[in-house]
């Protein structure tokens, strides 16, 4: 048994007596770095994605030269990433519950609704962003509460809520246009920050990445959601508040996607009802699984899914600019998921063997 | 060494010497019209492994789930060092000091060796931000399992990569970290080879030598407990029909008695009926 074997990472050389001595030196040498290398890629699930994206970057511009690197078309790919990624980064949580909200992409669609009527009632735009968040979370909350309290599965709660706030935008818009925003064409800082510079939402993307990152890496809310879609009767055992857990994760989601979702439309400076959500979750969900997220829970990382959007938007954008019909851009979108999720199931076989055989 | 020769010779004075951590007197339970607890006898002393064995249906489990707080017995006491204890949840029943390790339900497969042993119970670092302290999780569960003798390839790795073995170990030493008085095992050897066996064997013998806790095992599998306790109780029909010392019996032995047993119960079932 080599229970009490130094790990490779630690002492790759040192092989613990007893343990088969014949390779030579260089040899395992050799393996232990083939291996290292391995492990790196097994550990850090987003390098796949990365390179995919590094991949289509060079490609991209090999093709198109400067058009593609120029920051006019970099922002077009970032435009694209923006609402997917807003969704995909909270989406993660509830994937790692072994949960799924289905209506995220419509409280995004949502929420700048919300403020639009809040600010036409008279409210200033501060707080009639603050009711708009106030409202996403609701909307989590309702979802999560469901969920749990209910024992409704979560695919088929947020199915319901998905087409409730559809509706209730096409009652209360009159399915009339929403136009200008509050805020949007405006140059000053709160008008930049929310959504006119036209970098500001990737980086909203940006930071809520990185915060939930940190809190599901480096927190004891993040331990207990892994604990949660890893094993739910262990994790209650444990004492580990399951359904609390849950219903924050719903919330969190919505609140992001709200959020993000109003920088998307002040920076496109109108709303139209007939935007469907279903269609922005699938983009995330894709992004989600790309970044190496697994669906089945208790695993999953938030930076992936963020690259994963990334992706996604550099191949929209270096598609349409290499002259490739927008109508392709869905098949290579197939092709894309289909490659980083077997890479992944792979990459979890390889490492069920590298570890068997002893390291 | 003392201690061999104290294992050889098999003197009376030895086993029993601690205390009673926990007397069992006289419970009962039904659920609806079925009595499946008939009035269970049961102690267990400071320091002691004691068996539990039985057939299904026996009522063992029902005994196990009383004791961990799931269930609420009838009639009878449960005493711990003496002083009467009403566990109404299975809070209650940790907090007197019990602990249960479920089979292979208790770890979560996608978290490291250490963030398992202190799920529920994480170090955090100071300051405002409250991160969880991963360096001081690390080396503390390292001293730990060093401490208890439980060996992992690494307290990083997750337990869904450990053997069934060491996942078992992994959620024993999580139970006693807990620092019980009391720990209850719910067929620790279930579904394990010879060698992930001698793991565990090892690991409940060393913790109750040294005295930090009383266990509890339950099983129906009688080489294991043979293996593993200082004393085994047999149930049979919602009672304990037979307490033997391990170094005082053999398995022909307990066989035998707990033949003769069944066929005593037999007999008073028929003269009852005639």
């Amino acid at each position: 048994m080599s229970s009490d074997a130094p790990t490779s990472a630690a002492a790759p050389e040192a092989t613990p007596p007893g343990q088969q001595p014949e390779p030579s030196s260089t040899r395992s040498g050799a393996a232990s770095t083939g291996r290292r290398i391995l492990r790196l890629f097994l550990v850090q699930r987003e390098l796949t994605p990365i390179l995919i994206t590094v991949a289509l970057f060079i490609y991209f511009t090999i093709r198109a030269g400067s058009t593609f690197t120029g920051s006019l078309s970099l922002s077009s790919a970032a435009g694209y990433a923006g609402p997917i990624g807003a969704i995909a980064v909270g989406s993660v949580l509830l994937l790692v519950l072994a949960e799924i909200d289905l209506s995220v992409g419509q409280v995004f669609l949502f929420a700048p609704w919300v403020m639009y009527w809040a600010h036409n009632d008279g409210l200033p735009v501060f707080f009639a962003i603050v009711v708009a968040l106030i409202a996403a979370s609701a909307v989590g909350a309702i979802n999560g509460l469901i969920t749990v309290r209910l024992n409704v599965p979560s695919f088929v709660t947020t199915l319901a809520t998905n087409f409730i706030l559809y509706g209730i935008v096409l009652v209360y818009s009159n399915d009339a246009e929403a136009s200008p925003i509050p805020l949007s064409g405006g140059t000053g800082f709160s008008s930049q920050l929310m959504g006119t510079y036209k970098w500001a939402e990737i980086l909203w993307v940006l930071a809520i990445t990185i915060l939930l990152s940190v809190m599901l890496t480096r927190t004891r809310f993040g331990t207990r959601i892994i604990a949660t879609g890893g094993n739910l009767v262990g994790a209650a055992e444990a004492g580990v508040p399951i359904r609390r857990v849950k219903v924050w994760c719903f919330v969190l989601c919505s609140f992001f996607a709200g959020l993000v979702g109003i920088v998307d439309a002040v920076k496109y400076g109108s709303l139209d009802p007939g935007n469907f959500g279903v269609d922005y979750i699938l983009y995330a969900v894709g992004a989600c699984v790309i970044g190496g997220t697994a669906l089945t829970g208790g695993r999953g990382t938030v930076i992936g899914a963020f690259i994963g959007a990334i992706l996604i938007g550099i191949l929209e954008d270096g598609l349409t600019l290499i002259g490739v019909s927008t109508n392709e851009f869905f098949i290579w979108v197939g092709v894309v998921i289909i490659v980083a999720m077997a890479l992944n199931v792979q990459f979890d076989r390889l490492l069920v063997r590298a570890r068997s055989s002893g390291n | 060494m003392s201690t061999s020769e104290a294992a050889n010779t098999p003197s009376p004075a030895t086993v029993p010497a601690g205390a009673p951590v926990l007397e069992v007197r006289g419970v009962t339970k039904s659920f609806g019209v079925l009595k499946v607890l008939h009035g269970v006898d049961l102690t267990l002393h400071q320091g002691e492994v004691l068996g539990l064995v039985g057939d299904n249906g026996a009522g063992k489990s029902t005994l196990v789930k009383i004791l961990s707080g799931f269930h609420r017995q009838e009639g009878g006491e449960i005493l711990i060092e003496g002083k009467r204890v009403d566990f109404g949840s299975v809070e209650a029943a940790r907090s007197h000091g019990i602990e249960t390790v479920y089979q292979d339900l208790a770890l979560i497969p996608q978290l490291s060796v250490y963030q398992n042993l202190f799920l529920g119970h994480e170090l955090m670092m100071g300051g405002p931000l409250r991160f969880l302290n991963r360096r001081e999780m690390r080396k503390l569960a390292r001293q730990y399992l060093d401490d208890i003798k439980v060996r992992v390839p690494n307290v990083d790795a997750e337990a869904e990569r450990l053997s069934g073995g060491q996942r078992q170990a992994i959620a024993v030493a999580r139970a006693v970290r807990a620092a019980p008085k009391i720990l209850l095992l719910d067929e620790p050897l279930s579904a394990m080879g010879a060698r992930e066996s001698r793991l565990i064997i090892d690991l409940v013998k060393d913790l109750a030598t040294s005295g930090r806790v009383s266990i509890i095992v339950i099983d129906h599998n009688y080489a294991h407990l043979f293996e593993l306790c200082d004393r085994i109780n047999v149930m049979q029909g919602g009672k304990i029909t037979i307490d033997q010392q391990v170094h005082e019996t053999s398995l022909e032995q307990l066989t035998e008695l707990m033949v003769s047993s069944y066929r005593r119960q037999i007999e008073e079932v028929q003269t009852a009926g005639a």
